[in-house]
């Protein structure tokens, strides 16, 4: 019955993750249709009801693949998660990312939210800007005209009326980011790159 | 030993090191190259390394819980330097050394004695001073050696041509104790440079031959050096010597532990007493918690550089994380405004003062514990004007009166904390007010760059520089040194006997000299450590060596940590009272070196070297 759905890759679900944030808590319009149907679509919610059980057999199923990654890993050399949890640990050590999304936001008022967004904003883009180099792909600025003699679809996505051949001419809606240069801490051998953040307790 | 390769300069600060180096050039027609910075690896957290161009100068003892603090060259290390020693800092303060360099220039503690952290519990073991100044050299040196030398022995940093800084305030002993460590970290070809000079130099280098248009003769430089931890001032003149332009270093500060810390810490305290305020006044109550301090003092030291920084912000906003992992709902809020910054900041440690203004001292509790001597009073431009009156005669007077302050001419401002536009006007003002007393031209600043790095660039430019290539500062010790002798009186209850001050060390004794002491026989007897009263004065300028000073105005004169001879007894009977005389050098690297020698040797060349700073006073 329910499609079966590949588990995202990591770096795709953190990026998706942080795009999301930041259109929610910005975009009033966008956060309300996230929101409403799930609420106020009973016919749709009764659905998924059913198929619960999948669902976890779905969530186990994650779980394994980790472990089975994990026991691979001395084969495969070093994982690839590795660099993905660093960010993750700087961006929580810096601008507290992890408990921030990690908490139920729904109940508190915008306000509060804001506030918190501001640690957040003020960490994670210190940490950000430290370790990521990011420049705009398109150097015109936004709204300008532009002609694409050939598009390189790594860098240019082209929306709207897709047709014809090139060159084409259009309006940048977005001038899209590349990472110029990335320089991510160097974990110590026998570091545990899973735990994202420490445990405290005060003695 | 193969002649060094690079030349290097290392800012060992109070708060944060730093290390520059340019390679050496093979001959003069190569053009002069620009030092750079080494980016330091160092633990930023638990497991994770990261190469960054300061290294916190904080050290911090692991405990068995903590596990190895692991390094790329050391997988077993017990002890942490750097950024995340400093991280420690806040969470498990008791296991932190901070602020080792003020304690190595503290006369009356020990500072070969394992004594730090003060305070710590029985299961941290303490290290002194020296050796807390010792690993921050020694993490440097294993970090170049990672980072640049990569197992080349010829390229290792303790076969360079090493240039390391010190505050002007430093007295001898301070000098020595420096050097001490630096030898124990395996550093070998070592000069030391006072670091508002160093300032000097960066600014010369960044200027290339332009500078001689900015500084001409008869031109004063005041360097107002604010960092982190410390406030360090110096003067240096331009002055014509047959047609040529020397610079000279003509006055130094005092040790002043006044810094950048002490202007977070306080505007920290001031936003926490308004959300106090504010959530007393919604009815709550408010205790900020460990975690939420730490944030409070990120954020109010952002909010301090935004608001000092271009003067376009009205109002910074603070905003600290909740308790635990909770982030929203506990988030506390608060607005700091321009005034408030202005008032606090700007007018409490920069107040407008008339050239009269002195720092307020009051008389230290007689049981205080035994800590570091912090400044008394927070004004620094009460500090400088007390410095410019203290050596308003260091220069010759060009006119009938005596001037009542050294004027400066131009102005070079370092460290952090100056980094602050609003700060460099306000200190600019205040001098120009002074200036203006005595009806003289108000002083132009030099335009320094990247003020936190400027020393560690201009120590390996004075490295260069030492090489022949560009101009030197010219100075020699900033102090001038004396041995107390005790008069033979009848013994007074109650009363002290009278001290007579001999020089030993006149004042601006240039490095690579030394001199005899005549007219000071001293008894020293065999095989027992003979202590002696050691005093400083960095306004004495004209004593010259083997004077006698029975009477001193106060403050003119202070007394510094004792000196020890001890003299061994081979050749001689144990007991035996034998005359010496002593013989001062500056060695090349720029420390004092006090020598016994006997009158009647009993072989050629007889002499014995007289420790500094031997222990505390107390």
């Amino acid at each position: 019955m329910v499609p079966p759905v590949a588990p995202l890759p990591f770096f795709t679900r953190l990026w998706f993750a942080w795009v999301v944030f930041f259109k929610v808590l910005f975009d009033g319009l966008f956060a309300a249709k996230l929101y409403t149907p799930q609420l106020e679509a009973p016919g749709e919610a009764d659905k998924p009801k059913l198929p619960e059980k999948p669902a976890e057999v779905v969530v186990e199923k994650v779980v394994e693949r980790v472990v089975e990654k994990v026991v691979e890993k001395p084969v495969a050399g070093p994982p690839p998660t590795d660099a993905a949890l660093q960010l993750l640990a700087l961006l929580q050590r810096e601008g507290r990312f992890v408990d921030f999304l990690e908490e139920e936001i729904a109940s508190f008022s915008d306000a509060d939210i804001g506030a918190a967004a501001r640690v957040v904003h003020t960490g994670c883009r210190k940490a950000l800007r430290e370790h990521v180099k990011l420049e705009p792909v398109r150097a015109e600025e936004e709204g300008a005209k532009v002609t694409l003699p050939e598009v390189n679809p790594n860098e240019v996505k082209l929306t709207g009326n897709v047709q014809g051949k090139g060159p084409h001419t259009g309006v940048l809606r977005h001038r899209g980011w590349r990472a110029a240069s990335i320089s991510l801490p160097t974990a110590v051998a026998g570091h545990d790159a899973r735990i994202v953040a420490q445990a405290e307790v005060e003695l | 030993m193969s002649s060094p390769r690079y030349v290097v300069g290392i800012d060992l600060g109070t708060t944060h090191c730093a290390l520059a180096y340019a390679p050496i050039p093979a001959d003069e027609a190569e053009p002069l190259p620009t030092p750079s910075i080494l980016a330091i690896p160092q633990l930023v957290a638990q497991g994770t390394i990261e190469a960054r161009e300061l290294l916190p100068s904080f050290f911090y003892i692991a405990h068995e819980s903590d596990g190895p603090q692991a390094l790329p060259w050391d997988p077993q290390r017990t002890y942490v330097v750097g950024e995340h020693a400093r991280a420690r800092g806040v969470d498990a303060p008791a296991r932190v050394i901070a602020s080792a360099k003020s304690w190595l220039c503290h006369p009356s503690v020990d500072r070969r004695s394992a004594i730090l952290p003060p305070g710590a519990p029985e299961d941290v073991e303490r290290i002194s001073p020296v050796e807390a100044s010792w690993r921050y050299l020694e993490h440097l040196v294993e970090a170049w050696d990672h980072v640049v030398a990569k197992g080349d022995p010829e390229l290792a940093l303790t076969k360079q041509s090493v240039v390391l800084t010190v505050p002007a305030s430093f007295d001898a002993s301070a000098r020595e104790l420096t050097t001490e460590a630096a030898y124990a970290a395996g550093l070998q070809d070592l000069t030391l440079l006072e670091e508002p000079q160093a300032a000097f130099y960066a600014w010369l280098a960044a200027k290339g031959d332009a500078w001689r248009k900015e500084v001409t003769a008869g031109d004063v430089v005041l360097v107002v050096d604010v960092g982190g931890g410390t406030s360090d001032f110096s003067v240096i003149a331009a002055v014509d010597k047959g047609g040529e332009l020397v610079l000279e270093r003509v006055a130094v500060g005092d040790h002043i532990l006044l810094g950048g810390d002490n202007m977070d810490m306080l505007l920290a305290h001031i936003v926490e007493q308004k959300m106090v305020a504010e959530a007393e006044a919604a009815g709550r109550s408010l205790e900020l918690d460990r975690w939420q301090r730490i944030s409070l003092q990120h954020a109010a030291r952002g909010a301090k550089e935004k608001l000092l920084g271009d003067g376009t912000a009205n109002s910074a906003q603070i905003a600290i994380a909740g308790k635990g992992s909770k982030l929203v709902g506990g988030t506390l809020r608060t607005e700091i405004t321009r005034e408030e910054v202005q008032q606090a900041i700007v007018d409490g440690f920069f107040p407008l003062v008339d050239a009269a203004a002195r720092p307020a001292t009051r008389a230290r509790a007689a049981l205080t514990q035994l800590g570091l001597p912090y400044a008394q009073d927070p004004a620094v431009t009460k500090h400088l004007a007390a410095l410019l009156a203290r050596h308003a005669e260091a220069l010759p007077s060009s006119g009938t009166t005596s001037p009542k302050m050294l004027r400066p001419t131009r102005i070079l401002f370092n460290g952090g904390v100056m980094k602050s536009p609003l700060l460099r006007e306000r200190v600019a003002r205040c001098i120009d007010g002074w200036l203006g007393e005595e009806n003289v031209e108000g002083a132009r600043v030099l335009e320094g760059a990247d003020l936190d790095l400027a020393v560690a660039r201009g120590a390996a430019a004075y490295g260069l520089a030492r090489r022949g290539r560009g101009i030197r500062i010219r100075g020699g010790t900033a102090r001038a040194y004396y041995v107390g002798i005790e008069g033979a009186v009848p013994a007074v209850p109650g009363m002290e006997p009278p001290v007579t001050a001999l020089c030993v060390a006149p004042f601006g004794m240039e490095e690579g000299t030394s001199t005899d002491v005549a007219g000071g026989e001293l008894g020293v007897i065999v095989g027992e450590p003979a202590i002696f009263r050691f005093f400083g004065s960095s306004v004495r300028r004209k004593d010259p060596v083997g004077a006698a000073i029975e009477r001193w105005k106060k403050d003119e004169i202070e007394e510094l940590a004792p000196i020890e001879v001890d003299l061994p007894a081979e050749g001689r009977a144990k007991g035996d009272v034998v005359p010496v005389t002593l013989r001062s050098s500056v060695t090349e690297v720029g420390t004092l070196l006090l020598e016994a020698v006997p009158l009647q040797p009993k072989k050629p060349d007889e002499r014995w070297k007289v420790e500094l700073s031997v222990r505390g006073n107390e």
